[in-house]
């Protein structure tokens, strides 16, 4: 998921899916410098991170942003990080007492 | 949201006296709360039990990579998800995806700053959820967030 996200563009494409409305790859390319062909390279990462879902709609597929694997990856990294917090505390009683 | 997490703090102590309570595997067992079944050495799988009471099912797994006198000591462990850690076992799960936790020391004015490092979470596939980890009963996190409240209650 981080691999997904680690590029310029799929963080603009991200950006602008995140209104939470679905986009065909035609307006996505509109206004935008990439091809086409570039812009669903680009979804089809973001659609294996489990970031972006993609639906027929009649003749058009359209991406919608899903919200979950980032939030819940950001929960899963504050956790960890609160169980360090609490480890390293003790660790730190243990040591000076 | 970086794809790793790091920790400062100082201690009041020499940095060897810091570098014995993380390496010596009796030591780190009682203020990380694991029975370890022996000593850490570089390259090998540790085991043990967790020991906090009510989650002695628990298991630790982990492989400690390196052991650097008073510098560095990591150990690459399996995150959370990548498959419980009651049933680890590296015959098994040797390609499994892991998380690498570093512990540095640095000598200070005032006695050591430990610099602690996890990293490696981007390494957790894409189709990881977190609410599947949580219906796990034997989810680590919310298990140390009752040993906090157990720890708290009894200093």
């Amino acid at each position: 998921m981080f691999a997904a996200l680690g590029d310029q563009t799929r963080l603009l494409l991200v950006a602008r899916l995140a209104d939470g409305r679905a986009y065909s790859i035609a307006q996505l390319t509109a206004g935008s410098r990439l091809t086409r062909q570039a812009i669903t390279k680009h979804l089809r990462v973001l659609k294996r991170a489990g970031v972006v879902h993609s639906r027929r709609v009649g003749r058009e597929r359209l991406f919608e942003f899903d919200p979950r694997p980032i939030g819940e990856m950001k929960e899963y990294l504050d956790r960890v990080s609160e169980q360090w917090d609490q480890a390293l505390a003790r660790l730190k009683s243990f040591v000076e007492s | 949201m970086e794809n790793r997490i790091e920790k400062r703090i100082e201690i009041k102590a020499p940095v060897s006296r810091v570098w014995r309570a993380i390496t010596d595997y009796r030591e780190f067992g009682e203020w990380f709360r694991v029975k370890l079944e022996g000593p850490f050495v570089a390259g090998q799988i540790s085991r043990g039990q967790i020991t906090y009471p009510g989650y002695e099912y628990l298991k630790w797994v982990a492989v400690v990579q390196k052991i650097e006198p008073e510098r560095l000591f990591s150990f690459t462990w399996p995150y959370a998800k990548s498959l419980d850690r009651e049933h680890y076992s590296a015959a098994d799960h040797s390609k499994d995806p892991t998380t690498l936790v570093e512990f540095r020391l640095e000598k200070t004015k005032n006695g050591t700053l430990l610099v602690l490092t996890e990293s490696g979470f981007d390494k957790i596939p894409a189709d990881w959820r977190l609410e599947a980890y949580r219906r796990n009963d034997g989810g680590w996190t919310e298990q140390m967030k009752n040993i906090e409240r157990y720890v708290t209650q009894k200093p």
